[in-house]
């Protein structure tokens, strides 16, 4: 595929007008969460890009970030930035299989060396590389050559990004993420299980249209990934009037209060799922009623139990609970057991003086 | 790849808090018990008056300062009232701190909203602050004052301030803030049973004998 | 469920009023048009405000609706899927909310300008429009030729 300005000709075939190029482009740039003000560079930017090539890993996964981003929810701006990309190898969705499909992916990354999107799904089985294997290649094996010619990565999902799921402990194949393993190209992660559609896609817009986003300390785009969800929640009015629910069905939960009491992770937990919502903008996990499991999060399957609030302690403190206050009685009782023995004691040797003796001591000395 | 602050936040909510928990429960239980089991010596002597009851009445009479001591020594009356006060509105009816509560006891009972919360905690940490100022200040207390007598004060108004900060996200990632809120509570929780904040238990008992020894002899409080 | 008697419309009914409670965005949204529209009248300087980057709910909808009103312009575009572009009561400040071909909501702005750009014919099209109008004259003068 020749890497040519892609939007123009499109628009062109479908007969597209230069005003629905600009509603496109500005509703790409509220997707993107740019300041309306750069709808004219996203528009610029969209006219002269070339259209890359992508090739798609998928590792030790669900599939469920390949399912998210095909029901990603507005079909004609995703579309366009399909037709925008060009998916040249994708395992679950291309019609080939076997060699015909790594042939597709030899021949892509030799065409276009240096310059193509590499897009991971999955953790990367580190302990044992037969754990997880496409046509016979290890996902390790397949990683580290696919991502030798790329221009960048982009981690879909929190698998990729962070280990997610497979890396949960015990971590029974010694998951790892993709920056774990690869260290010299420029890493865009996009967590979540899985993320928001609308956020893949518009990472990938954002990639064609300016390149690298800034990205924050995890790697995440800061556009996506700087305020937490507690911070944009509706409920959080609640939470600042001390109303919670104390039930997934109490009269609280329905009337919208806060979730924290039954675990909610919205406070340590970075996404734009109170205003990107999903579904087509419909709800989100804590609009369902059901607290956020804080799954953008590195870890987030073993921080200390989904159900239990943030402030609750996560260890087993019941245990050392109950064996502090036994051993805090005996050793309080033995210690004024032996005060009181000593009391006792002092006062059986306790000898009594009189002056002559003490006179007679003064002169001795 | 890991998040370092969730890590230090895991840590302080895990490991470091089943131990603060182990020192603060067990040392505390050593000292009450202690003190309990070794007694007083028995007084054989015929009670002129009620010595129980006015053992437990003096336990809140000495609540009020006595005439003429918010006169002599205003900020350390005031300021202590409004510190303990504002201390144990933020500690005992923010919402997240009953839902530790309730995780370690099953006691639990409705929390107030965070404008009562966050002035308290405000009004405790300046009072918390004059204390120490005074402290400073007065050449006969700062002599009293040993170093822990400091380190005590600020590890108390450390747990404000850093909850205070990690639920306003006024600085720093508001992940690593609240590790830092609870990092505080912990070293608060271990410290306890060796310092002088152990008069949160002893103030009843000490009271209490007090007003006994003074009731049996005959006086009211 | 604890409240039996509560039918499972109901529920739906009360969440769809939990998830519309209006956020408290409403009046600040508002001051900054206030501000906005100021600019424009010293300096000529429009401004755009994205509703969908900030929690915005029906409840903050009505509340910005009771308060900018409907004004004079009320225009429909047709470009992948319908656009509404109305002016406030408030003049200079428009609404332009753009639905896809579903009818889905794809983007809500506040304008705040003389006339939102997108109702400006664009010069690509305006050229396009050139080319499309000789081509039907040629057609037109073309078939007259041969009739005549």
């Amino acid at each position: 595929m020749p890497s040519s300005p892609l939007l123009p000709k499109l628009m062109k075939a479908h007969g597209v007008s230069r005003r629905s190029f600009l509603k496109y482009c500005a509703s790409l740039t509220s997707l993107m969460a740019l300041p309306p003000a750069m709808a004219p560079r996203v528009a610029y930017a969209l006219e002269t890009a070339p259209r890359p090539s992508v090739i798609w890993l998928s590792f030790q996964e669900c599939t469920g970030c390949t399912e998210a981003i095909t029901r990603s929810s507005a079909p004609s701006l995703e579309e366009l930035i399909f037709d925008a990309i060009s998916l040249d190898y994708h395992h679950t969705l291309q019609a080939a299989s076997g060699a015909a499909a790594e042939h597709a992916r030899e021949a892509a990354m030799k065409e276009h060396w240096g310059k193509y999107l590499v897009i991971v799904d999955g953790s990367i089985p580190l302990d044992e590389p037969g754990y997880s294997a496409i046509a016979g290649i290890s996902n390790l094996d397949m990683l580290k050559e696919t991502a030798e010619g790329a221009a960048a990565i982009v981690s879909v999902g929190t698998c990729a990004a962070y280990g997610g799921l497979p890396q949960a402990n015990p971590n029974p194949t010694g998951a790892g993420a993709v920056s774990d393993i690869i260290k010299d190209k420029p890493i865009i992660n996009v967590p979540g299980c899985p993320p928001i559609p609308m956020v893949m896609t518009a990472v990938l817009a954002h990639y064609l249209t300016f390149g690298i986003p800034d990205l924050d300390e995890l790697g995440r785009p800061k556009a996506f990934f700087a305020e937490s969800i507690h911070d944009r929640c509706y409920r959080r009015p609640f939470y600042d009037k001390g109303l919670f629910a104390e039930g997934f069905d109490d009269e609280g939960a329905r009337a919208g209060w806060c979730l924290y009491k039954l675990g909610c992770k919205g406070p340590t937990t970075k996404s734009v799922c109170a205003t990107v919502k999903w579904n087509d903008g419909t709800s989100f996990p804590i609009e369902a009623g059901h607290g956020c499991l804080g799954c953008t999060e590195p870890d987030f399957w073993d921080n200390g139990g989904f159900y239990k609030p943030l402030s609750a302690p996560a260890g087993n403190y019941r245990r050392v609970g109950q064996a502090a206050v036994i051993a805090g009685v005996a050793a309080g009782a033995g210690g004024a057991y032996l005060a009181r023995k000593g009391k006792a004691d002092a006062l059986a040797n306790h000898e009594t003086v009189d002056a002559f003796t003490l006179e007679k001591e003064e002169k001795e000395s | 790849m890991n998040n370092p602050n969730f890590d230090l936040l895991m840590f302080a909510r895990g490991p470091l808090f089943d131990f603060a928990l182990l020192v603060f429960v067990a040392g505390v239980l050593i000292r009450v018990v202690e003190i309990l089991v070794l007694g007083r010596k028995k007084d054989f002597s015929k009670a002129k008056g009620k010595p129980v009851q006015q053992g437990i009445k003096t336990i809140f009479t000495r609540t009020l300062p006595r005439p003429g001591a918010i006169k002599a020594n205003p900020i350390t009356i005031v300021g202590g009232y409004v510190f303990h006060i504002g201390f144990f509105i933020a500690f005992l009816l923010f919402v997240p701190h009953i839902a530790l509560i309730e995780e370690l006891t099953g006691l639990s009972w409705p929390g107030v909203g965070r404008v009562i919360i966050e002035s308290s905690t405000v009004l405790a940490v300046i009072a918390g602050l004059a204390l120490l100022y005074t402290r400073w200040r007065d050449p006969v207390r700062r002599k009293l004052t040993t170093w822990v007598d400091y380190l005590v004060l600020v590890l108390s108004l450390l747990p404000l301030i850093t909850g205070y900060v990690a639920v306003n996200k006024l600085f720093g990632d508001p992940t690593f803030m609240m590790a830092l809120h609870i990092l505080s509570v912990d070293i608060l929780m271990i410290v306890f049973p060796f310092t002088k904040l152990m008069h949160a238990f002893t103030f009843a008992m000490a009271r209490y004998y007090n007003g006994s020894i003074q009731g049996r002899k005959g006086a009211e409080s | 469920m604890r409240n039996s008697s509560k039918s499972g419309a109901d529920l739906v009914q009360l969440m769809g009023a939990v998830a519309n409670l209006p956020t408290g965005n409403a009046l600040p949204i508002l001051a900054e048009i206030q501000e906005a529209l100021g600019r424009l009248i010293e300096s000529g300087t429009t401004a755009v405000i994205d509703l969908g980057s900030i929690p915005f709910t029906g409840g903050d909808e009505k509340i910005l609706q009771e308060i900018l009103g409907d004004g004079e312009v009320n225009a429909v575009l047709n470009a992948m899927g319908e656009s509404f572009v109305q002016e406030t009561a408030i003049p200079g400040v428009w609404r332009v909310d753009h639905y896809d071909l579903q009818g889905k909501t794809q983007a809500r702005f506040i304008e705040v300008t003389f006339i939102p750009d997108i109702l400006r014919t664009q010069p690509e099209d305006a050229l396009r429009g050139h080319e499309m109008l000789a081509e039907r004259l040629n057609e037109r003068t073309g078939a007259n030729e041969k009739g005549g």
